[in-house]
């Protein structure tokens, strides 16, 4: 089934060139995955071609058992159905033109097979995660992305920025995993099974099922919450944000797969596939539009003060993840998947384009360098202004489709947290297009403030990197005037199926048709104005954002440091939690666990010197020996309750 | 007869005593003798391994009772019998003894240089013990065996161990041999209730309430320090320090899985009130267990003491998973102890190669290992993946099914005991980070060597069986399925009815 071959060719492709790569050398490996990537993309492609044109029926493809105890049964299958298949057309598409242009941008690298095995491997786990047909085997996809972007962000193992990077995005990751995982658990518990199709017929069955954590809620809200606090993670949302932007210390492909096509949509994508649970937990709901909006607008203002190149798209990202989960949060899940689908393009293609002034600028990554080089990379700079048009959302580009949907849809959401999330999406899209046109005129244009050594070497990209670039912008253009009837006109259930399935009494979609002219046109005149601020304080008067910096000196140093975020989690956790590790091991284990047989032997002899050591002062010992305090009362209590 | 049509379970006990036996009679020079022994265990072993394959083919998956059943008269008159078999819950602890054994053998093949011949009798002497202790389905067997396993363990890390291996070995000794003295107690109170030592009578003797609670708190004493549980774990960081590797290897594939065997088959079905009484209080240690030695792990400068630790923090997982007294639950407590056994066991080693070669297990000392040493880089990589509890490696499964049996329990404890989950990750790929990233720039380190045939051929198959209970482990749950869904009815029948007519023999 072409299906399967879609989603096991980069697999394939990665066992091959990890296995084999420093013996079949770099070249090699590249052709075998890239063949492997080309593969998956046809499969893919076709595969949804033929369900939503050709008349295909949605199934299941079954492979094996995989996990049985009990009642708790999981097995190895695909799901065939329209989310699946979009899922799986636009990331073998865009993996494979980052596959392709990787093969230019990694050229200097000594052992690159590791890269493309990896790659190939990332590409695997995120098509095992959208075509998952149970929960458990979306989270074997779910952490194989996790896994794999471990592996791209430490790729140079050898710079440390890069190891912290890759472990940061591992254990913040893994917080939301937990969730995600006690999630399913509940899931199992509520309905007894943890496959979709079971699930979900069983939706009605237990919509009143009340479940019991810091007060009685209804299940359904429960599930949501957990299920969400899991896709915060992957899908970089406020407070677990951190990792994304820290993820650019990978090469910077990797970022183009991590932030367009794989990982960071898996949060959306997992919300869009529970969206028949999710349709009935209004709490949940309102939670998820108000941390979206929050994040859109936080990354968003971020995003206006940064000086790195990637840093500025990856906070974009964070910004418009936040997006989606707006409109997911308000019952549009189509919307969310249309922007998901959009957003792929655009943002691999920015990326991509970062990379490419990367590498015509000797690796330099900081925009006060760059500027006035539009001319001499001309193909990169209007790939840049075409990436930029449709993030910042102008017409007619695929953004203003899917983003204008978005704040549509939050408007007429018509919920205090859906009017949350449109002033937070509007404002947002305002600072978008200011951020994406300082970028734009910091590294194209105005004059050169690179040295001349730099200078004289800045070339355009090879055909390999810019061929690439070109059909992700075409994607970037017509993607969202493209697709915009099929998935979000009034006929969605044509094209989406059962796939995304919402409550008879959600009438979001059509409600976006009503609502007033100025309020669907405000988005768009506010990314004008943003991209004129941005042309006002760069190229008019270039002084103004030094003075503003010096004026307002509090607020610019409150966004350059991403709002304190990795300080505070740096004071309040990671510092607290290492200190205690080692005074759990030094006194816990060393002192008071191995001290009592010693202390019980001297006791007898010298009891008054004990009692003075007792009172040590360390709060490790009286931590500890509350610990046993309360472990003995528990005890206590079980045995003569 | 069994369905191996002779005693499997007798020969696959006793063959390694006749290997000792042979390796004793060898004469001659040090070296040779040193050779001879070393090629007669391996062989030895591997013999004995392909033995009890025979338990991995005959044995009958559908049946939940014990198979392969020995029967043999030894003391009528206290009603001891030299009683053997297996279930699904033993079976798979037999075949991790016999695999664990030649890959220990084979990783000491160029280590140990002094005493090879008393090396070889020990470790065989030791797959004895083991194998015996989980075939026995008699008391007095069982406690023999149990207490037997101490012997060689000590002696293996009193005399091949480091440089603090008697205290390490003495701390071992009297932490295990403590508790055992009062399951010896326990046992002779149930002998002396139930009228006989058999275990699969004593599975269906029902004792009074108040007993089971004393009972139970006995063997806990003795189980709790195997396990072993916190705060009774002190003595495994120091006993796998000083061990040589492959007493590592074993210490925590199969040791340390006694204490757990021994809930499952005492604890929890013969003493069924009690263990739902004092559930609680398992569950409190275990939790503290998962976060308290995590955290220590996090904070430690020796390889193998961070293993040691992330083992305690693992064992914590399965005695959550027994505790849950579902099928989910104990499914995946024995999964997590197979995965253990081997993962961990796979992580001893892999600190055993770059010890082999640079005698130092200061985390410190190395770094940047991934430019000399790709295939050992990734060895690695797969095992800090599986502790870790990725999904597709071995660690997920057994991992997920406990918390989602500890879910069935409560909300908390399967949130609190999954914590794991983000410090397994932190210490783990710290650990990882500060061995194989970086810049390798420490002079000693640029010229060591990548992974020799020998090594490979230890690892191969411990990630052939890593993925393989990642992928389908169905493969081995298969074998305990129908143990665990019997153990689960009888422990719900058991709740239900409690009685209150002790002594009585029912069927």
């Amino acid at each position: 089934m072409l299906f399967a071959v879609a989603v096991f060719a980069p697999l394939l492709g990665s066992v091959i060139a990890g296995l084999f790569g420093r013996a079949i050398g770099d070249k090699a490996a590249q052709a075998v995955t890239i063949l492997c990537m080309i593969l998956a993309a046809i499969c893919g492609v076709s595969a949804f071609v033929s369900l939503v044109y050709g008349g295909a029926q949605p199934g299941t493809v079954l492979l094996a058992d995989w996990l049985e105890a009990g009642t708790f049964h999981v097995s190895w299958a695909l799901r065939y159905d329209a989310l699946a298949a979009v899922m799986v057309a636009m990331v073998t598409v865009v993996a494979t033109l980052i596959h392709i242009y990787s093969v230019g941008y990694m050229s200097h690298e000594r052992t690159s097979w590791r890269f493309f095995s990896y790659l190939s491997l990332f590409t695997f786990s995120m098509l095992m995660l959208v075509t998952a047909d149970n929960l458990v085997q979306l989270f074997f996809g779910w952490e194989g992305v996790g896994l794999a972007s471990y592996l791209l962000i430490g790729y140079w193992y050898d710079r440390p920025s890069a190891c912290a990077a890759a472990i940061k995005a591992m254990i913040v990751n893994r917080i939301g995993d937990l969730a995600f995982a006690v999630g399913i658990a509940l899931v199992f518990v509520t309905f007894g099974s943890v496959e979709f199709s079971a699930i979900f017929a069983a939706v009605p069955q237990h919509m009143d099922d009340t479940y019991s954590v810091f007060g009685t809620w209804p299940a359904y809200e429960v599930i949501g919450i957990l299920l969400f606090v899991g896709a915060m993670g992957k899908s970089a949302q406020l407070g677990l944000h951190v990792w994304l932007p820290d993820a650019m210390e990978g090469p910077t492909p990797v970022s183009a797969l991590i932030h367009a096509a794989t990982m960071v949509t898996a949060g959306v994508f997992l919300m869009s596939r529970f969206s028949p649970v999710l349709s009935y937990a209004p709490g949940a709901m309102a939670f998820i539009t108000v941390i979206g909006g929050t994040t859109a607008l936080f990354a968003a203002t971020v995003g206006c003060v940064q000086n790195d190149i990637k840093r500025v798209i990856a906070y974009s990202t964070c910004s418009q993840l936040g997006y989606m989960f707006v409109a997911a949060g308000v019952g549009a899940f189509q919307v969310s998947m249309f922007h998901l689908l959009t957003h792929a393009f655009f943002k691999a293609l920015l990326f991509l384009g970062a990379g490419s002034v990367i590498h015509a600028m000797s690796d330099e990554q900081d925009l006060r360098k760059m500027g006035g080089i539009g001319k001499m990379v001309p193909v990169t700079c209007t790939v840049m202004w075409i990436g930029s048009l449709a993030l910042a959302g102008v017409p007619p580009f695929s953004g203003y489709f899917s983003k204008d949907a978005i704040l549509e849809a939050a408007w007429a959401g018509n919920t205090a947290s859906a009017h949350y999330g449109f002033w937070c999406g509007t404002i947002a899209a305002f600072l978008t297009a200011f951020y994406s046109w300082r970028l734009l005129i910091m590294a194209f244009h105005g004059k050169p403030r690179a040295d001349r050594h730099t200078m004289e070497h800045v070339h355009e990209s090879p055909a390999v990197m810019t061929v690439p670039l070109v059909l992700l912008s075409v994607g970037a253009v017509f993607a969202g005037w493209a697709f915009r009837d099929q998935l979000i006109g009034d006929q969605w259930r044509n094209f989406w199926g059962n796939a995304i399935q919402v409550a008879p009494t959600n009438h979001v979609l059509a409600n976006m048709e009503l609502i007033p002219g100025i309020i669907s046109l405000l988005p768009t005149v506010l990314a004008v104005l943003g991209i004129a601020l941005a042309y006002v304080m760069y190229v008019a008067v270039p002084t103004l954002p030094a003075q503003l910096a010096a004026q307002f000196g509090g607020i610019y140093r409150f966004l350059l440091n991403k709002w304190y975020f990795d300080e505070l989690y740096d004071a309040v956790i990671v510092k607290p939690l290492l200190a205690l590790s080692r005074q759990l091991w030094q006194v816990g284990d060393a002192q008071i666990i191995d001290g009592i047989p010693n202390g019980l032997a001297s006791l007898t002899s010298d009891s008054s010197a004990q009692v003075v050591k007792i009172q040590t002062g360390s709060i490790a010992v009286y931590a500890f020996s509350m610990l046993i305090g309360l472990v003995l009362l528990v005890g206590i209590f079980l045995l003569f309750r | 007869m069994n369905a191996a049509g002779f005693p499997l379970l007798s020969l696959l006990i006793w063959l390694p005593l006749v290997g000792c036996v042979f390796i004793m009679s060898l004469r001659g020079e040090e070296a040779v003798v040193a050779s001879n022994a070393r090629h007669a265990a391996l062989w030895t072993s591997l013999i004995v391994f392909a033995l009890s394959l025979i338990l991995w083919v005959k044995f009958d998956q559908s049946d939940g009772g014990f198979q392969f059943v020995e029967n043999m008269a030894w003391l009528p008159p206290w009603g001891i019998s030299y009683h053997l078999g297996v279930d699904g819950i033993s079976v798979l602890f037999v075949l991790l003894s016999t695999v664990l054994t030649p890959i220990c053998i084979l990783a000491s093949w160029e280590a140990i240089t002094v005493r090879v011949r008393e090396y070889m009798i020990a470790f065989l002497v030791l797959e004895t013990m083991m194998v015996g202790m989980f075939v026995a389905l008699d008391f007095v067997v069982f406690y023999m065996f149990f207490e037997g396993v101490l012997i060689p363990m000590y002696l293996i890390i009193g005399v091949w161990g480091g440089p603090r291996r008697v205290y390490a070995a003495i701390k071992f000794f009297l932490y295990t041999l403590t508790g055992s003295v009062l399951m010896l107690l326990a046992l002779l109170a149930m002998w002396y209730q139930a009228g006989t030592t058999d275990i699969t009578v004593l599975l269906h003797t029902s004792f009074p309430a108040a007993m089971q609670t004393w009972l139970f708190l006995a063997f806990f004493a003795s189980f709790a320090v195997k396990v072993p549980m916190w705060p009774v774990h002190t003595w495994l960081p120091d006993a796998h320090v000083e061990a040589p590797t492959a007493g590592s290897v074993i210490l925590a594939g199969v040791l340390l899985k006694m204490g757990a065997y021994g809930f499952l088959r005492f604890s929890v079905p013969m003493l069924p009130l009690a263990s739902v009484h004092l559930a609680p209080l398992i569950y409190a240690l275990s939790v503290v267990a998962v976060v308290y030695t995590a955290l220590v792990a996090l904070a430690q400068t020796d390889m193998k003491k961070l293993i040691a630790y992330s083992s305690v923090a693992h064992m914590g997982v399965v005695t959550i998973g027994i505790f849950t007294f579902n099928a989910q639950g104990i499914s995946g407590a024995l999964l997590q102890m197979l995965s253990h056994g081997i993962v961990s066991g796979a992580l001893f080693l892999c600190v055993g190669v770059v010890y082999d070669r640079m005698h130092t297990r200061e985390i410190a000392r190395y770094g940047g290992l991934a430019d000399r040493m790709p295939a050992y880089a990734l060895t690695f990589m797969v095992f800090t993946m599986a502790t870790i509890g990725l999904p597709g490696t071995s660690g997920f499964v057994g991992e997920f099914l406990v918390l989602v049996g500890a879910f069935r329990v409560s909300f908390w404890l399967s949130l609190l005991g999954s914590l794991g989950m983000i410090l397994g990750a932190a210490y783990a790929l710290y650990l990882y980070r500060r061995i194989i990233f970086g810049r390798l720039t420490k002079d000693d380190l640029k010229s060591i060597l990548d992974l020799s045939p020998r090594e490979v051929a230890l690892f191969v198959p411990l990630i052939v069986l890593t993925l393989w209970m990642g992928i389908y482990p169905s493969s081995f749950t298969g074998f305990f399925d129908a143990a665990v869904g019997r153990m689960v009815e009888s422990h719900q029948a058991a709740i239900a009815t409690p009685t209150e007519i002790a002594g009585i023999l029912p069927r």
